[in-house]
């Protein structure tokens, strides 16, 4: 048994993991640590005092004549040292086998000093080459005094007890001897264990060793096998013992370092707490705890967080079928649940929606906040659900309810455009997060289950957003939970959201969870996702939750970046190019006839000032409004009408008080304004236009002065233009202006010659986007 | 939603008579306060699907853009129409009915499970009951803690209660708050329902209404 000094030692350490079949287990833990010692000591001094195999003979012999001198004192120190060097595991047993070892070393020293002869030597021998490297003491008087049978019996005792160590070494070497080499399992190795049904304390163990590597994977890895295999190992073996189906162990792999996986894959096995939450329209939680303890059930308050929630341990009754359940002084919810409600913090005589009511645990604590006052639109879409929903509502004495049967997709045209302070939005979602209460979901939620799951919540959010009234004076808050804990049905929604609307993240109000993700594998999401939260089973003794509060800062729907660009880049390239033909166009947009052409109009003469500096805004975000030319006729068009649409949105933005009109949910009949809004949106819509509102309008101001200067160039340009045509239809030559002059049907000459009026430039500014807008209507 | 007829009206508000007595008035005249409005309206009666629901006005207003087939509930339901046009209190009526009640009675704990599975109140489960009660008055019933377990019809007026024998049925049983929850009477005591709260069977769908 030559073993290398510094590899037993983390051998050692390895007999931590490992299931140790032996009974001194806590001995494993102190081995490690005083073998630490020795092998730090081993490596340095070759063949040193501490050795073992050849150099126990050596000691043995060195120090035996040392011992010969102080008996009784040596012994501690050499049985000490004896211990440590070779029976690590016996170390700190009980003391008891200490004492025996002494008794059995006094016993061995005492009959080999009695008997001292061949047989003795042959003993002493024995002991030698023993690992132990037992010492013996000279205890001659004592001895003497002994009978024959007595010292043979200590003998054989002592050989016995020897015997026994010797075994228990040797079994924990080879226990050692297993762990230390832990290498993955080969393919034949796997193969035979998916023939029979899977081995669950060897995947247990197997899983506990991969852990252990992992955490310390420089040291412990085995040659040829990189993270990815061990990772992988683990991924398989999690999933066949815990039960999981290949993508949600990855998933949940990829969300959490190895170790808090475990973790988390066993709170999942477990249940959380029972809760309850006292219902404040009819009773008061202290009074409620009196009576239910009265009854025999075991609770406490839920926590410094909640001043309505309890906890139950254990109940001599059931909780759901005491005479206060059904009168409706409380409700069975779980304690994840409290939260939403808690973040959306509803006020009284507020208008509230709840777009996924049922069962109506969150639209009860919604009503009890606001004191029955206000209005809550409880909606719920499958049908099934909502006796369940209606029984609760009315169970709990909430009187200010609504109950609806809608697509909540469908919600916003039903209930009204940005008609509602407060909005909450616990969406369908796959689950993760309630493992516990449902364990079917660890098998049948596959990739494709999520993504339909976030596409319908990506759209159930933007409902939402829409149905929320930004200018509210007491609310414009959206809350979004849902009971997952994966991130493509979280943060990524979010932050769809921010893109898609003008909302921001904002803080939830609970100062318990972890901040959601801004950064998930390959994902980058906006900063503000960290304002939301996320409550994890192994970890707050909750379910898994996800809670995050948007404000709605105002009512416009944004474009994607994408789109944004095109405006930018194609309102450029018009500008220089096809300034009179533009202005022309603008011209005779104007003139002609038309409901849209009419609101265009009017709003367009309302604030020219703010159509020329939009138009300006873009020119200069493009740096200089000649160079770029390269858009396509397409975008051009596409970002003009972007750009007269991104004008009314700076319409609807001066002018937020009249929007309040049709907050009044009775008002059948929009003002003007909005059916201006309806149909700029509708234009939107159409021509796919869609713009960043806020970008523009922040732009707009301050571009006055730069405005002359920009038109200086391009007025020069456009005269370039003129001359060199002279009735050619060609202009400069280049490539887009072939095209998109090809697709407008030649009519800049005609168009030139209105621009030759004096007040060109004006007309220009006008005529630009008109032109354009009637090029694309023509479409 | 429609409001109720006149023919309606006089069954609804007589069945209410009968629990509430002289009450009625300060039932229907009553102020709403939670409506979104400053002014606090009135509440009213509308009639949805069969069931009459007792509606403050604010809410009526806002859920006239939901359609019909949409619409489940609004504000408190209180009974339904029978397929013969008559007129049952529903359980969902219990809180405004004890807001309003003239008649009371207490029974005993005791007794309050038995109530609650459906059974009369005997004689030995009365603990209270209100003065001068007429026979065959409309009664809503309590618990020793002030909870309002159901209603009922009192079977003998407060002087004869006193000459009854305990096994004598004092109140016959009408509707009770564990009607909505008919699995906890086969269940109840197994601890799965710790863990989930029962099962809601719709509450319109029992035969026990009145």
């Amino acid at each position: 048994m030559a073993l290398l000094p510094g590899k037993g030692g983390k051998k050692r350490k390895g007999g931590k993991g490992t299931p140790t079949k032996s009974p001194g287990k806590k001995s494993s833990k102190h081995d490690d640590e005083e073998f630490e010692e020795v092998s730090e000591e081993e490596v340095p001094t070759a063949g040193g005092k501490k050795g073992r195999g050849n150099a126990v003979e050596k000691r043995g012999k060195k120090e035996v004549p040392q011992k010969a001198k102080g008996k009784r004192k040596a012994f501690p120190e050499s049985d000490s040292d004896d211990d440590s060097d070779d029976e690590p595991e016996m170390e700190d047993d009980t003391s008891e086998e200490d004492e025996d070892e002494d008794a059995a070393m006094e016993m061995l020293g005492s009959t080999r000093e009695l008997l001292g002869s061949d047989s003795d030597d042959e003993d002493y021998m024995e002991m030698d080459d023993d690992p132990k490297g037992l010492e013996f003491s000279d205890d001659g008087s004592e001895s003497e005094e002994e009978l024959d049978v007595e010292k043979r019996s200590r003998k054989i005792d002592a050989q016995r007890i020897l015997d026994e160590k010797d075994a228990e070494a040797e079994m924990q070497l080879n226990i050692q001897g297993e762990s230390d080499d832990f290498r993955l399992p080969t393919a034949e190795e796997l193969e035979e264990e998916s023939k029979g049904p899977p081995d669950l304390p060897k995947i247990q163990s197997r899983i506990k060793e991969i852990v252990r590597v992992l955490g310390n994977f420089k040291q412990l890895r085995a040659e040829g096998s990189d993270r990815g295999d061990y990772t992988k190992q683990l991924a398989l073996d999690l999933a066949s013992y815990y039960g999981y189906n290949e993508f949600l162990m990855n998933m949940f792999m990829q969300m959490f370092p190895v170790a808090e996986v475990v973790e988390f894959l066993e709170a999942n096995e477990t249940p959380r707490p029972v809760c309850l939450r006292t219902n404040t329209l009819k009773a008061r939680r202290r009074e409620l705890m009196d009576v239910l303890i009265n009854r025999g059930v075991n609770l406490a308050p839920l926590g410094k967080w909640s001043k309505v929630g309890l906890v139950v341990y254990e109940s001599k009754v059931p909780v759901g079928a005491t005479p206060e359940y059904m009168a409706g002084h409380y409700m069975l919810q779980s304690a994840s649940s409290f939260l939403p409600v808690m973040a959306l913090a509803p006020q009284e005589k507020e208008r509230i929606i709840d777009m996924a009511a049922a069962p109506g645990g969150k639209t009860t604590y919604i009503a009890g906040l606001m004191k029955n006052t206000g209005v809550i639109y409880a909606n719920e879409l499958k049908e099934s659900r909502l006796p369940s929903l209606s029984a609760n509502i009315q169970r709990m004495g909430v009187t200010n309810t609504i109950i609806c049967n809608y697509d909540g997709r469908k919600l916003p045209g039903i209930l009204g455009k940005n008609t509602a302070d407060r909005v909450l939005l616990d969406a369908p979602c796959s689950g993760t997060g309630v493992i516990g209460k449902d364990p079917s979901v660890k098998v049948t939620k596959s990739g494709e289950d999520i993504v339909r799951c976030a596409f319908l919540q990506k759209e159930l959010i933007l409902a939402a957003i829409d149905m929320v009234d930004a200018s509210s004076k007491s609310g414009g808050y959206i809350v979004y939970s849902t009971c997952s804990v994966l991130v493509a049905e979280n943060e990524a929604v979010i932050d769809y959201a921010l893109r898609k609307r003008d909302v921001k993240v904002v803080s939830c109000g609970l100062d318990f969870g972890r901040p959601g993700y801004t950064r998930f594998r390959e994902h980058r999401f906006h900063p503000h996702v960290a304002n939301t939260r996320r409550f994890f089973p192994h970890a707050h003794n909750m379910d898994g939750f996800f809670v995050a509060k948007l404000k709605k800062i105002s009512n416009t729907i944004k474009t994607t970046p994408k789109e944004e660009n095109e405006p930018e880049d194609t309102a450029v390239a018009e500008e220089p190019e096809n300034g009179e033909a533009v202005s022309a166009d603008e011209d005779s947009a104007n003139t002609s006839a038309g409901s849209e052409d009419d609101e265009d109009v009017g709003s367009q003469k309302k604030t020219k000032a703010s159509k020329k500096k939009q138009k300006k805004a873009s020119i200069e975000q493009n740096g200089s409004g000649v160079a770029k030319k390269s858009a396509p006729a397409k975008e051009r068009n596409g970002s003009l009408n972007g750009a007269k649409t991104d004008h009314k949105n700076a319409v609807k933005q001066k002018k937020p008080g009249k929007q309040d009109r049709t907050m009044d949910a009775g008002n059948v009949n929009p003002t003007k304004r909005t059916e201006e809004e309806e149909s700029s949106e509708r234009l939107k819509q159409k021509k796919a236009g869609k713009q960043n509102g806020t970008v523009y309008a922040g732009k707009a101001t301050p571009t006055k002065h730069k405005k002359l200067k920009e038109e200086g160039p391009v007025r020069k340009k456009q005269k370039s233009i003129e001359q060199s045509e002279d009735g050619k239809k060609s202009l400069t030559p280049t490539k887009e202006n072939t095209a998109a002059h090809a697709k407008r049907g030649g009519v800049d000459e005609v168009q030139k010659k209105r621009n030759y009026s004096p007040g060109g430039k004006v007309k220009q500014q006008f005529s630009s986007k008109k032109h354009l807008k009637s090029k694309t209507r023509r479409k | 939603m429609r409001p109720l007829d006149e023919d309606e009206t006089t069954q609804v508000l007589e069945k209410l008579h009968k629990y509430v007595g002289s009450n009625l008035k300060h039932l229907i005249e009553r102020q709403a306060t939670d409506g979104l409005d400053s002014k606090p309206g009135g509440f009213c009666f509308r009639l949805h699907k069969q069931r009459v629901y007792y509606v403050s006005e604010s809410i009526v207003r806002r859920a006239t853009n939901i359609a019909r087939d949409k619409l489940s509930s609004l504000g408190t339901c209180i009974g339904k129409f029978t397929k013969s046009a008559k007129f049952k209190l529903t359980v969902t009526c219990l809180d405004l009915l004890a807001a309003h009640a003239k008649y009371k009675i207490w029974v005993k704990p005791s007794a309050e499970m038995s109530f609650l599975y459906g059974n009369h109140v005997l004689k030995s489960g009365l603990a209270r009951i209100t003065d001068n009660t007429p026979q065959y008055q409309g009664v809503v019933v309590y618990s020793m803690s002030d909870i309002p377990l159901g209603f009922g019809l009192a079977a003998k007026s407060t002087a004869d209660c006193r000459k009854l024998d305990p096994t004598d049925i004092v109140t016959l049983h009408q509707s009770d708050i564990a009607i909505a929850f008919p699995t906890l009477t086969i269940a109840e005591g197994t601890s799965r329902l710790l863990k989930r709260p029962p099962s809601l069977i719709p509450f319109f769908s029992q035969a026990r209404l009145f």
